[in-house]
């Protein structure tokens, strides 16, 4: 067995320090707004208060008299160019229906114009100075109502692009059926069901932030805190008709996005005031202007219509799904495909079908968010396999066992249903879903607490829950990325990689696999990610494809500089190339002599055949592995307050080699606790005008160390042939996990099933006052 | 001519003031707008360890230590810090000289992002300083300020349950 498929490990599969966690503990790392620039400017953005109107006239006279003021900017002064400000592979699958700066507001939170000044007092007053005159349209903020005849058309311009049908607000469409048989005519329980689940927000600690400036040689220099850096580049040029060239964009350390800074939203605006200006600009937006402005996760309309057999075979699976975009299209496609593309394979149905449509609204714009649609869809999947197991007669656990898809097993929604567009056959190559049920029951103590809760009485009572869950690891045939690795005479290495750390530890998850193939540890390789001048072209951080994708490339352009190594070391050491090992940081030969890779660069330096030792590689994957987990919840439920409380939870997750065990613990820890307060806390609301009312973070609650219940990450090693020394992904699985399972729980405590997260206590009690007296649990009121 | 007013504070020129804050053991002589908040002086003079995550006094990036006790830099005047004794992450440790724990929270995986974790590791401080042996409950709620979005707690509850095990060793070997 060779380096690249070895399963034994020195590096990988170790729990290594994170590599930049000591400069951040120590607070010396610096994210994008870390750095003094002299003559900074001050950038802000004037949103609309109207959910929809037609802007008649912009006066920015007074607002450019202010002192101090260097720049007030409109549509006007901006080239009309329609674009999507989602982050995806050229040509992105969203509509181009956006203008930077908007000719038409619609949502409250648009962006209208754009002021740069010498402080912030003046760019505050310089807003306040702009006059708009408003034209206010009627506005709807009803998924469904938006697609009736004679609702308000939100984007009614003909420039815009690869909108389905503007006339009835969708903005992406896609249908998919395979049929066997009859629909129904083998099901002997049919369920019927319809959910919905809630507008909530990403919550990086730091938020969107953009510096822009010019270099010594006239270029536009942006730095910013993003998730696709190569993407923003792109867009911003294409949008301010640049030239590529004329953009570098650098990528600072990063404090979270979970997608949300897979947007390009503040590059393009910043820019524009830098070139108006020829002085660097920051923009920095607000928590609120966050919530307001940003991107959320697409609230999801779902119905759900699946059949089974007695024996407890699915038969048929109706997933029709009504995506609310908000005012634009980002992400408009994939999302909404993706709650079928990740959750309709899970469990094979003969008969399985999928209408898809995504919806403008006069509200906040949806973007990617940690799980993409997977969570919507899950949601609506692992409540419906409850409700028919309990309609078959059977456990529900056993059902679910009885119909996940297994290794070596393939699915029609694979072939059909990509990313915005048609997708790969593939087999499953790892799955370890029974080793997560298994140990996921064990761990949780499943058997035990259902005895313990078999005879209960009192106004609390407890239940149980369960999820089962897949996802993707990266876009096959779409996502790709590439890395550098450079030897250096000490020997160390520079990895240059387009991959983008925004937190999540990939800059030492690919470090690892690098100092695994070259022998060393990962204080010999000194990583950058990632600057478009410096490093080579990546999609970016999004897709659970960091680790799968970027993985295989840092590992072929790490396998590509230790053949070179090795055939520099067989020389010194005078032994045949193939009887060279390296370890330990040192060429071993066969013999037992060894050199120091420092002596290896110092001889491809200055003795024989001079050259730089050094490696590049590309790589595109044919396949996106899922990994599978399995969530396990305990709720009580306070049946006179409706009050929920999670008393345990355990998620197993197999995400295939761990690179970093104790990073990807992190992950879905991470995803997990989201997950828990998006099940019962987190939801953006709006006033009857379509606006925020709880823009911020005492409003809207995430949970903070006090809140969160005690969780559990338990790792399930398997080995995905495909990843790179076994791995796949783990950052977005378990987000997944945390609302159906603890719907789930409420049920089996109470008899009350929610179909509209967040399950609040006043949707709790509410449920259970409905339900008819002689069964509920309550006491008489 | 700068004048002595009420707590000491002295008027300096345009309106502006004029403070000394001893700041991570340093006396600094700053002058500042009335209505300026700390933690933007803070970053101004350079002090970037200090986080600016809500501006709003809700979300806990921007802790800093005030004679030992936690604060939060965006809800007080920079000239409320007139006299008194600042620490900021970069007094804690550095990198060649890390604290216990900062160490702490590098070992156990607590830092993902990072952007919360100057914010939780003077938390962590300010609780060690007062109570060396916190049981988990108690560092919960030392810590229940400072909101992280990446990492669940899990390990960063670790990470102040392990740093306190060594500073009491420490202490206990002294």
């Amino acid at each position: 067995m060779g380096v690249a498929d070895k399963k034994t490990f020195t590096v990988v599969n170790h729990r290594v320090e994170k590599i930049d966690a000591l400069a951040l503990a120590c607070g010396t790392a610096q994210f994008t707004d870390d750095v003094d620039i002299r003559g900074l400017l001050t950038g802000r953005i004037l949103f609309s208060p109207h959910a929809h109107a037609r802007i008649k006239s912009i006066d920015t006279r007074a607002a450019k008299k202010v002192p101090g003021v260097l720049a007030v900017l409109t549509h006007e002064d901006l080239p009309r160019v329609r674009h999507t400000t989602a982050g995806q592979g050229y040509p992105e699958p969203s509509p181009y229906d956006t203008l930077v700066l908007s000719e038409k507001a619609r949502y409250v939170g648009d962006r209208i114009a754009a002021v740069a000044a010498e402080t912030p007092e003046a760019a505050e007053e310089a807003l306040s100075k702009i006059v708009v005159d408003y034209e206010v349209l009627p506005a709807v903020f009803d998924t469904l109502a938006a697609m009736k005849d004679g609702a308000p058309i939100i984007h009614d311009e003909d420039d815009s692009k690869n909108i389905p049908d503007a006339q009835h607000n969708i903005c992406a469409k896609f249908d998919f059926e395979v049929k066997a048989s009859e629909w129904f005519s083998e099901a002997d329980v049919v369920v019927d069901q319809w959910y919905q689940t809630q507008w909530a927000q990403h919550c990086a600690l730091e938020p969107h932030v953009t510096i822009t400036y010019f270099d010594g040689d006239g270029r536009l220099v942006i730095r910013t805190s993003t998730q696709v850096p190569f993407h923003c580049r792109r867009i911003t040029a294409r949008v301010l008709q640049l030239p590529v060239k004329s953009i570098r964009v650098i990528k600072p350390r990063i404090g979270g996005g979970f997608g949300s800074k897979q947007e390009v939203l503040l590059e393009p605006v910043c820019a524009a005031l830098s070139l108006a200006t020829r002085r660097p600009v920051k923009i920095e937006l607000s928590r609120k202007e966050t919530f307001i402005s940003s991107r959320t996760r697409h609230p999801f309309v779902l119905r759900l219509k699946t059949g089974a057999k007695k024996d407890g075979t699915i038969t048929d699976a109706h997933m029709e799904v009504y995506c609310d975009n908000g005012a634009y299209g980002a992400h408009s496609l994939t999302v909404m495909m993706c709650s079928g593309s990740h959750t309709l394979p899970m469990y094979q149905a003969k008969n399985s079908r999928f209408i898809g449509r995504s919806v403008y609204t006069n509200l906040p714009v949806g973007g990617a968010y940690r799980g993409f649609g997977a969570t919507q869809g899950f949601f609506a999947w692992e409540s419906q396999m409850d409700m028919m197991a309990e309609k078959l007669g059977l456990d529900p656990i056993e059902f679910r066992r009885k119909n996940y898809i297994r290794s070596g097993e393939g699915s029609p929604v694979f072939k059909a249903m990509g990313e915005g567009r048609e997708g790969i056959e593939q087999k499953i190559g790892s799955c370890g879903m029974e080793e997560c049920i298994v140990k996921g029951l064990e761990a949780f103590g499943w058997h035990e607490r259902k005895k313990r809760n078999a005879a209960q009485t009192g106004v609390k009572r407890r239940g149980l829950g369960c999820a089962c869950l897949m996802q993707g690891s990266g876009i096959p045939e779409v996502d790709m990325a590439a890395a550098s690795l450079k030897m250096n005479e000490d020997g160390s290495f520079n990895l240059h990689m387009g991959a983008t750390d925004l937190g999540t530890g990939s800059d030492t998850v690919l470090a690892q696999i690098a100092a695994e193939v070259l022998g060393v540890t990962v204080q010999d390789i000194i990583v950058l990610s990632s600057d478009t001048d410096l490093t080579p072209f990546d999609v970016g951080a999004y897709a659970s494809s960091t680790t799968f994708i970027s993985g295989n490339a840092v590992k072929k352009a790490a396998l590509h500089v230790r053949e070179q190594i090795l055939k520099v070391a067989a020389r010194i050491l005078d032994e045949k190339f193939e009887d060279v090992d390296l370890k330990d940081g040192k060429a071993v030969g066969k013999s037992g002599r060894s050199c120091a890779l420092s002596e290896v660069a110092n001889t491809a330096f200055y003795y024989h055949d001079q050259h730089q030792i050094m490696g590049v590689a590309s790589h595109t994957a044919t396949s996106s592995p899922p990994p599978f987990a399995a969530h396990f919840t305990e709720v009580e439920v306070d049946t006179e307050t409706g009050q929920v409380e999670v008393l345990a939870y355990v998620s197993t997750v197999d995400c295939g080699t761990a690179i970093n065990p104790t990073l990807a613990e992190g992950q879905n820890d991470g995803a997990v606790l989201n997950g828990l307060s998006f099940a019962l806390t987190e939801e953006m609301r709006f006033n009857a005008a379509g606006a925020m009312v709880n823009s911020s973070f005492r409003n809207y609650k995430i949970y903070s160390a006090g809140d969160a219940p005690p969780f559990r990450t338990i790792l399930i090693p398997t080995y995905e042939p495909d990843g790179p020394f076994g791995a796949k992904s783990v950052s977005e699985i378990g987000i997944n996990g945390p609302q159906p399972a603890i719907a789930n729980a409420i049920y089996d405590a109470v008899g009350v099933r929610l179909f509209a997260p967040p399950f609040t206590p006043e949707k709790v009690l509410a449920a259970l006052q409905a339900k008819t007296p002689e069964k509920a649990p309550v006491r008489a009121q | 001519m700068a004048k002595t007013k009420g707590r000491g504070v002295l008027k300096a020129k345009d309106g502006r003031i004029a403070i000394t804050v001893n700041i991570n053991g340093r006396e600094q002589a700053w002058t500042v707008a009335p209505g300026e908040y700390l933690l933007d002086v803070l970053r101004r003079e350079g002090y970037k360890g200090v986080k600016k995550g809500c501006d709003n006094g809700d979300c806990g990036t921007c802790t800093v230590l005030l004679d030992g006790k936690p604060v939060l830099a965006c809800m007080m005047f920079a000239a409320q810090a007139h006299r008194r004794a600042l620490l900021t992450i970069e007094g804690l440790g550095t990198p060649d000289k890390p604290h216990p724990i900062q160490q702490a929270f590098v070992e156990t995986g607590a830092v993902q992002c990072g952007f919360c974790i100057p914010g939780m590791v003077l938390a962590t401080k300010a609780l060690l300083d007062e109570n060396p042996d916190p049981d988990e409950p108690a560092v919960r709620r030392a810590l229940d300020g400072n909101l992280c979005r990446c990492t669940g707690y899990v390990k960063q509850v670790e990470a102040a349950l392990l740093a306190a095990k060594r500073l009491k060793a420490c202490k206990g070997g002294e």
